[in-house]
């Protein structure tokens, strides 16, 4: 595995699109040629060099090469969106679409992220070391096709909107999160380790949700059919065990309907 | 006054017969002639294809149903382009968008394919100041567009009564008011009842609360229509759409214009277009039994020479369904559960939305994709049988080349065919697979441009190179003499034009937008006598039913960007 290391030199005066900061687009080419690489801000189209110095080696794929971003980049969106392999790190806060429509690979937030992070994920690893922001592993606005693979874990809280229209994967959300979680699913796990205000599993054909805290509003559509032990996130605990959402359309599996779940640990 | 020759290209134009001669073509003052002086601006086409612009016969590009696809779409906008969603500036203005399109992509990725005509196929009467603003600000194109008229109060109860005269001033008032262009069916009777949570599958199935039926209402608004003597025909989107089965519905419904003839000045020799017709065309009794109806459905249409059809070819792309069959759009979204989104338009009609994918590897839309294709492939006389993707229904009209593509080649056919997942299962319930036919530049001119537009009955103005038509000319990088042997060059030329002309305005060149110049709205303005009989009626609905005034209904003048009106007169 080659480094790239890239430092920011300038803060953009608006928020900056970093859709250029990928193992992919990184791999095979040379310092310079990373530096012409294009960002836009608002309209305007500038280099990633026009923010940023690099130092070090990418590797010849996107799986051999890992960038490390330094300086407070809490202003700039869409680090990794897209990647397939490799590893980024950054030091720092982060804005919007971390790991976007992320296919391979793993991103780590030393910081916090913002809004959609991860949304329509496929595979690959997030880390967020401090807090999320909404739809964290969700679908694009208007799209029905949420996170279906990889993993997410904020070790911190998260906001609303979480796994919207996920089909699969693994969303762990170690603190406390707000509203709406698992809505319109159609697979997929979501586990909250904190309290969850409410709205969970809105019209959820099927998926997994798991909530070690309190819920405080829990949804009419869901009935209790009793208690389990599940093994989550490497540890056995028990469950009341909740299946809907009873007012949605249900899918079958040889001869069973299949109902999304909410865990309620004891 | 400015004038234009474009020297030493091949020549396909149907309405002039020419096939592929080597000829020029002049230009004046934005007119088709057939001498200009020497200092006429000299276009280079030697070894490449010229044809007149093209012309769509169907599609849906503007107003309210198109918009709200938009609307309920943003995900149509993503990563569709360079960046961020498929941002291009070209032309004036940003390109965005893929089945459902901005205006500005919409006009400027006709004029790219060397279209320059394009006919909306389904306007709301009570929503046509929208499709006129949206007219407006569609750059290039001339635009017309069809008022729906096949679950219209008025009409029914004026063809209940056999009141052809009264139902052909209503017409006429109509097409005034929203300035419209012609008459356009969908679904007769089928929307009305969807109203009332019901739909009519067969031609005889009544509609509640009207007594009559679609059959009656099909044969009145063709006797309407040659009572009126319209430039178009009436143009006719069927009952059962989309239902396997539904063949046997289309071909009863066809042989609802047996006896009618065409009485118009315009040159146009049908009665009635039946719109995209590949959704008309299924047969099997459930979607496991579902094959093609193609040759069925062609064998009545080659020998019946008062009817027209498009394609509706399926392209094979997520897409974004919209129609005014408003029951369809119900049981499709009870297939996809993706979204879905209906409205009701008081007296007049419905709509609804659905996005779809017509996924390769779905055996149904595999055997959807075949059927398009066979029914260009199966048709006799291309003057009759027209290139549409019922935009955005079955594809985006941006896959025009790439159905070009399939019908002139078995080579791409076959590419295609490899890469579905049930291939065996598709090749088993439909023809495509053993049909070797592949259609030339002529017959590519016939669907595309010279059979549309006479169809319309403008062939006079679009669709030709004869002279005095409007100089709409598409200049395509393609050399007919040594046809690329790889298929997708065929596609990579229609996608992009050397040259495209607009009113004799450069307006494409090597594949970018380089002008904008003005564009037309074209509607039929019949004039005849006022009818006190309907007036009366009409005013007398507005009290009662409609939620607006009858002096807030039609259109405003400054709403109808520069008019061009196709004028009928009737005794
Ligand atoms: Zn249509």
């Amino acid at each position: 595995m080659e480094t790239v290391t890239m430092t920011l030199v300038q803060q953009p005066e608006l928020y900056l699109e970093c859709y250029s900061v990928t193992p992919d687009l990184f791999a095979g080419k040379s310092l310079a040629e990373i530096a012409e690489l294009p960002a836009h801000e608002g309209k305007i189209l500038w280099k990633l060099g026009d923010f940023f110095k690099f130092e070090g080696k990418s590797g010849a794929t996107a799986a051999e090469t890992k960038i490390v971003v330094n300086g407070n980049v809490k202003r700039m969106k869409r680090f990794g969106q897209q990647m397939t392999g490799g590893e980024i790190v950054i030091n720092s806060d982060a804005d919007m679409y971390v790991g976007g429509w992320m296919r391979g690979g793993k991103i780590t937030v030393k910081g916090n992220a913002d809004s959609f992070l991860g949304i329509a994920m496929e595979g690959g690893e997030i880390l967020i070391e401090g807090d999320a922001q909404n739809h964290v592993g969700s679908a694009y606005r208007g799209d029905w096709r949420g996170m279906s693979g990889g993993l997410i874990r904020v070790k911190g809280k998260a906001g609303n909107d979480i796994g919207t229209a996920m089909t699969g994967g693994t969303i762990i959300i170690e603190g406390n999160a707000f509203i709406h979680v698992l809505t319109h699913a159609e697979g997929g796990t979501v586990i909250i380790k904190g309290d969850v205000e409410g709205r969970v599993g809105g019209q959820m054909v099927k998926g997994d949700a798991y909530i070690f805290g309190n819920l405080l509003y829990p949804l009419p559509g869901f009935k209790k059919i009793g208690t389990v032990e599940k093994e989550v996130d490497g540890t056995t605990y028990t469950f009341d065990q909740y299946i809907g959402d009873l007012g949605e359309r249900k899918t079958k599996k040889k001869g069973e309907i299949i109902y999304g779940n909410i865990y309620m640990k004891i | 006054m400015s004038e234009i020759i474009i020297k030493n290209g091949y020549i396909f134009d149907p309405i002039s017969g020419i096939k592929g001669d080597k000829a020029d073509i002049s230009i004046k003052d934005g007119k088709i002639t057939d001498k200009v002086s020497s200092k006429a601006e000299v276009i280079d086409a030697s070894g490449r294809t010229v044809m007149a612009g093209g012309v769509d016969i169907h599609t849906h590009i503007v107003g309210p149903k198109v918009n709200l696809g938009r609307e309920m779409r943003p995900e149509d906008k993503l990563f569709r382009g360079s960046f961020r969603g498929g941002i291009l500036k070209q032309g004036k203005h940003m390109e965005m968008g893929f089945s459902i399109p901005s205006t500005w992509k919409t006009g400027y990725s006709y004029a790219r394919m060397g279209y320059t005509y394009a006919n909306e196929a389904a306007m709301p009467p009570l929503m046509a100041p929208h499709v006129h603003e949206e007219i407006r600000d569609t750059p290039i194109i001339d635009i017309s567009a069809m008022p729906v008229f096949g679950n219209n109060w008025f009409c029914f109860e004026y063809i209940k009564n056999k009141e052809i005269e009264n139902n052909a001033a209503y017409v006429a008032w109509l097409l005034n008011a929203t300035k419209g262009f012609g008459i356009k069916i969908v679904n007769p009777g089928g929307t009305e009842a969807w109203a009332w949570g019901d739909n009519c599958v067969t031609i005889n199935d009544p509609v509640p609360f009207f007594d009559i039926t679609p059959a009656e209402i099909v044969k009145g608004l063709i006797e309407t229509n040659e009572y009126l003597g319209l430039p178009h025909s009436i143009h006719l989107h069927g009952n059962n759409l989309g239902n396997p089965g539904c063949y046997e519905t289309t071909l009863d419904t066809l042989k609802l214009a047996e006896g009618y003839k065409p009485k118009n000045k315009f040159g146009r020799e049908q009665v009635l277009h039946n719109t995209h017709i590949q959704f008309h065309s299924y047969k099997g009794d459930s979607w496991g039994t579902f094959e093609s109806g193609a040759r069925e459905v062609m064998d009545y249409v080659n020998s019946n020479k008062n009817i027209t059809v498009d394609i509706g070819a399926v392209t094979l792309d997520e897409t974004t369904t919209m129609t005014a069959d408003g029951p369809f759009e119900y049981h499709l979204n009870q297939l996809n559960h993706i979204k879905w989104a209906n409205v009701d338009v008081e007296l007049e009609t419905g709509s609804g939305i659905v996005p779809y994918i017509y996924d390769k590897n779905i055996k149904v839309c595999g055997i959807q994709w075949a059927i398009g294709l066979e029914i260009a492939l199966f048709a006799k006389d291309l003057m009759r049988v027209f290139l549409t993707t019922d935009h955005p229904n079955a594809g985006p009209f941006t896959r025009y080349p790439r159905v070009i593509k399939w019908l002139m080649s078995q080579k791409a056919r076959e590419a295609t065919l490899d890469t579905m997942k049930y291939k065996d299962k598709v090749i088993a319930a439909s023809h495509i697979a053993s049909m070797d036919k592949e259609l030339g530049l002529y017959e590519i001119a016939m669907m595309t441009r010279a059979g549309p537009a006479k169809a319309l009955g403008l062939s006079s103005m679009y669709g030709s190179l004869a002279k005095g038509a409007d100089a709409n000319i598409a200049i395509y990088d393609l050399d007919p003499t040594n046809i690329p042997s790889d298929p997708e060059l065929i596609e990579a030329a229609f996608q992009n034009t050397a040259y495209t002309l607009k009113e004799g305005v450069v307006v494409v060149k090597d594949k970018q937008i380089v002008a904008e110049p003005h564009k037309y709205t074209i509607w039929t303005k019949v004039n005849m006598p006022e009818n006190a009989q309907v007036m009366h009626d009409v005013k007398e609905k507005f009290t009662k039913n409609y939620t607006v005034n009858l002096e807030n209904y039609a259109v405003f003048d400054e709403h109808v960007h520069n008019p061009r009106a196709i004028e009928v007169e009737v005794a």
